[in-house]
């Protein structure tokens, strides 16, 4: 291994910035997380990077790593010897200050997220094979990763059309939950918007807890949806025995 | 220089932390109350260090083991809390677990089932019974998530990424708290009829750590600046099992689970060294026993190459490892290139938990000055020398809710907010801003990382009478030197502005474990002196509590309450109560 790594960071806040060198001596196994360390504790103590654990239970120290969406304490510096590490604030966020972006607008999407409303009181009687799937679900560490990467919300700005795929999983925990008593489809068909995603699994492949949230969530929701809303043989039976739709057209238009 | 601003808010009751005990305190004192809730965090919400918790939550409710029951887990964690433990606390906490984990159940959080449908527990160190509620291995996750989700639906305001700094106090009563916004620098009063703290420990200041970034001890220390009792402070958890290498590495946690789920502990001659420490438990003795065995290991030389033990879990098979404690596999993978379903891995104690605390009442977690609440780990109480796996989450729901409660009643109880001294606001502000403008250069990151040092090698997981007094003499130099800590750049988002005030309040609580880890004049639980090496029946009687009066810490002896005859009555059969009630109705059904 080199004797030490040349990091690329980048620099500033709302009003713009650029990228700044730093050399940084190499340690066995260190991530990329390490290095920015070593740059606050000796180089730069003002270098704005959040960071809780430190080892991916938490989800904070999101960032993009040579172009790619990573979490900077699971991403090791060996894998860059001879390279250049550029290290780069989440695109599809505001930028606050150097590496740490406004995700606010995450937390507001959450509160529109109905909770469990279980038909029974606890304690539930399930069955392991039950709760299977859903437990996939609970592993997301909020590190929005796949909000980052989702181009509806990076690429299009589609926050107003889009909860994106965190809140896909989030939905599809509770849409799953053998106990649950609540109607979510009318949600994701109109205000979540679960009909933008063009089902490019970009969000699945970044996402550090290996939640397969493309096949496993928002392709089981989008058919929830079809099943409600397009099903031609149900909205002819709706349509005979005398009753309206009971819901206004879903956005459809995948953006490309 | 234009005068500093600040903004001021309003709540009935503010809690300071977003972990698990500030979201279920935050529920309980909002929800159907009509009460002004608001929680203040310093990370964003669901980050807390809750998060990292693996194994899960301890209680008895005897999905597997029938005989288990309340009186079980009171006399295990009073056991393992070697009787200096608040018994009323624990009381409380073994009858009250199973409703708190149920609720959790009913709010979204998906435990793993047993076969006939109802929630999966796993054995722990040192509990009787098969106890842990869990989730794979991050069920500190499951918990902060569910408790997220739910707190957000209530009507509660959330302030994340904010530092506070002081806690403001009139006539002994809590009037509000103030501090500032990391995003942007500004400065912010909130004023508050109760205030209810749940802001975790101080395991930051080992240099070997299990714990994340935030616990610094900032509401301990707060509190203890304005008047608030601390107790207990010599009783620091060493996890048996943190991660060795590689060196970024160290100090991360190997959940409990792994030998929960039958992992096996071995030295560098290949022996199952726990057969000479605790023959009857082995690997799921106390956490306590496991840190020193593998600790006195490794001074005996029977180390593994990074200095620690060996633990194989890979007799399991690689389906079941990777069912149960996925977290684990990953994490190795990861980070140490090692694929634990094949091989045995080196582990060895880190820095894990403070059992020490705020001193609380049991019934309402109030603290000695009016309208200050505590709950989790800032509390002091439950886990008395030694805590069991398991029992901190279940502490946090149960606690959480009853520091809720009590903060809603005393702010229901409570008038107007009181008037504010101006003069200590603008006191405060400059003190803040000082590091901006020192002539000094000393960086609160070394100051930090010294501190470790020291803590680690004066009043570590081994300590003595010496040890302790040179460690404190070095303590008060290097607080000393503190006092020049400066810092350049801006308000905006300054990591280095806002570890000089982790620093400060992580130098304050060093000083108070000092103190009375020199005073405790014996071993019990997790407080080790070599020069005092037995546990003495005349210190299980005393708790050891701090006051602080701005420049001196105090400490007196309290006496431990002892139990009422039908809980003491628990520890008269030999064995835990669930076992001697279980043989007995075998020998009458015979």
């Amino acid at each position: 291994m080199s004797d030490e790594f040349k990091l690329m960071v980048w620099r500033g806040d709302a009003s713009g910035g650029a990228e700044v060198e730093y050399h940084v001596p190499a340690e066995t196994g260190m991530v990329v997380l390490d290095a920015l360390h070593y740059i606050e504790h000796n180089l730069a103590p003002d270098l704005a990077v959040r960071w809780n654990c430190k080892a991916a239970h938490c989800g904070s120290c999101s960032a993009e790593v040579n172009g790619e969406p990573k979490l900077l304490c699971k991403t090791r510096m060996d894998q860059y010897v001879g390279q250049t590490v550029t290290v780069r604030p989440m695109k599809t966020f505001p930028i606050i200050k150097d590496l740490v972006t406004d995700v606010s607008w995450n937390y507001k999407v959450a509160k529109e997220v109905p909770l469990l409303a279980p038909t029974a009181p606890a304690p539930f009687n399930m069955q392991q094979i039950d709760v299977d799937r859903i437990q996939e679900f609970h592993r997301c560490i909020e590190c929005f990763l796949c909000q980052d990467t989702c181009h509806v919300l990076r690429d299009h700005a589609g926050q107003n059309k889009y909860f994106g795929p965190r809140y896909m999983i989030k939905i599809a925990e509770f849409e799953m939950h053998p106990m649950d008593g609540v109607d979510r489809v009318p949600l994701l068909a109109h205000e979540g918007g679960v009909g933008m995603c063009n089902v490019t699994k970009c969000c699945t492949e970044v996402c550090p807890q290996h939640i397969r949230i493309t096949d496993n969530a928002i392709i089981p929701l989008k058919e929830r949806v079809a099943d409600r809303y397009y099903d031609p043989i149900k909205i002819l039976l709706r349509r005979l025995g005398g009753k309206k739709d009971d819901v206004s057209e879903p956005k459809t238009h995948a953006v490309t | 220089m234009a005068q500093e601003m600040y903004e001021t808010l309003d709540y009935d009751v503010l809690i300071i932390g977003a972990g698990g005990a500030g979201l279920r305190a935050a529920v309980e004192a909002s929800e159907g109350t009509g009460l002004k809730v608001g929680v203040v965090t310093k990370s964003l919400l669901g980050k807390a260090h809750t998060v990292m918790a693996e194994g899960g939550a301890a209680a008895s409710f005897g999905n597997l083991d029938a005989p288990d029951g309340w009186e079980t887990h009171f006399y295990d964690t009073m056991r393992s809390g070697h009787f200096i433990n608040n018994y009323r606390t624990v009381e409380i906490f073994a009858k009250e677990a199973p409703d708190r984990v149920l609720e959790l159940e009913s709010w979204g959080a998906v435990f793993d089932r047993t076969p006939e449908g109802r929630i999966m527990q796993r054995p722990f160190g040192a509990h009787t019974f098969r106890r842990l509620c869990h989730i794979g291995d991050h069920t500190g996750l499951e918990l902060i998530r569910t408790m997220q989700y739910k707190a957000i639906h209530t009507n509660i305001d959330v302030f994340q990424e904010v530092t506070m700094t002081k806690m403001l106090v009139q006539n002994g009563r809590v009037v509000g708290a103030f501090g500032y916004f990391r995003a942007d620098g500004r400065f912010v009063l909130f004023r508050a009829r109760a205030i209810v703290l749940a802001t975790g420990g101080w395991g930051r200041i080992y240099k070997v750590t299990s714990n994340s970034w935030e616990s610094t001890g900032d509401g301990a220390a707060l509190a203890f600046r304005a008047g608030a009792d601390l107790m207990d402070m010599e009783m620091v958890q060493f996890h048996p099992t943190g991660m060795v290498w590689p060196p970024g590495v160290r100090g991360l946690l190997v959940t409990e689970g792994v030998r929960g789920e039958g992992g096996l502990l071995r030295n560098s001659e290949g022996e199952r060294f726990m057969k000479t420490y605790d023959p009857e438990r082995m690997e799921l003795s106390s956490r306590d026993v496991v840190a020193r065995s593998i600790f006195r290991e490794v001074q005996a030389g029977r180390g593994t190459p990074h200095g620690g033990a060996w633990l194989d879990i890979s007799h399991k098979g690689a389906d079941y490892v990777k069912k149960k404690l996925p977290g684990m596999y990953e994490q190795f993978l990861t980070l140490a290139d090692l694929d634990i379903t094949k091989q045995p891995f080196e582990v060895a104690p880190t820095c894990h938990y403070t059992m020490g605390g705020l001193r609380v009442d049991a019934e309402t977690c109030a603290t000695n000055i009016a309208g200050l609440f505590a709950a989790g780990e800032v509390a002091c109480g439950l886990h008395g020398a030694n805590r069991l796996g398991g029992n901190s989450l279940s502490d946090l729901l149960v606690f959480g809710r009853r520091a809720g409660m009590g903060a809603r009643d005393y702010a229901k109880a409570t008038g107007q907010h009181a008037a504010i001294d101006e003069s200590e606001l603008r006191q405060e502000m400059d003190r803040v801003l000082e590091p901006f403008h020192r002539q000094g250069s000393v960086n609160p990151y070394h100051v930090h990382e010294r501190l470790q040092e020291l803590m680690t090698n004066y009043a570590g997981i081994m300590r003595s009478g010496d040890t302790l007094q040179e460690g404190l003499d070095k303590l008060l130099e290097l607080k000393d030197e503190a006092r020049s800590m400066s810092i350049g750049g801006s308000r905006v988002y300054n990591p280095g502005w806002h570890a000089v005030f982790d620093v400060e309040n992580m130098l304050l609580l060093s000083e108070g474990i000092i103190r009375s880890a020199l005073e405790r004049k014996e071993s019990r639980g997790a407080h080790w002196r070599t020069d005092f090496p037995d546990e003495l029946p005349e210190w299980q009687t005393v708790n050891f509590v701090e006051s602080f009066d701005g420049q001196t810490i105090r400490l007196r002896r309290e006496p431990v309450n002892p139990m009422p005859d039908y809980l003491a009555q628990l520890f008269t059969y030999g064995k835990a109560p669930g076992l001697a009630k279980s043989e007995a109705g075998k020998e009458s059904q015979v």
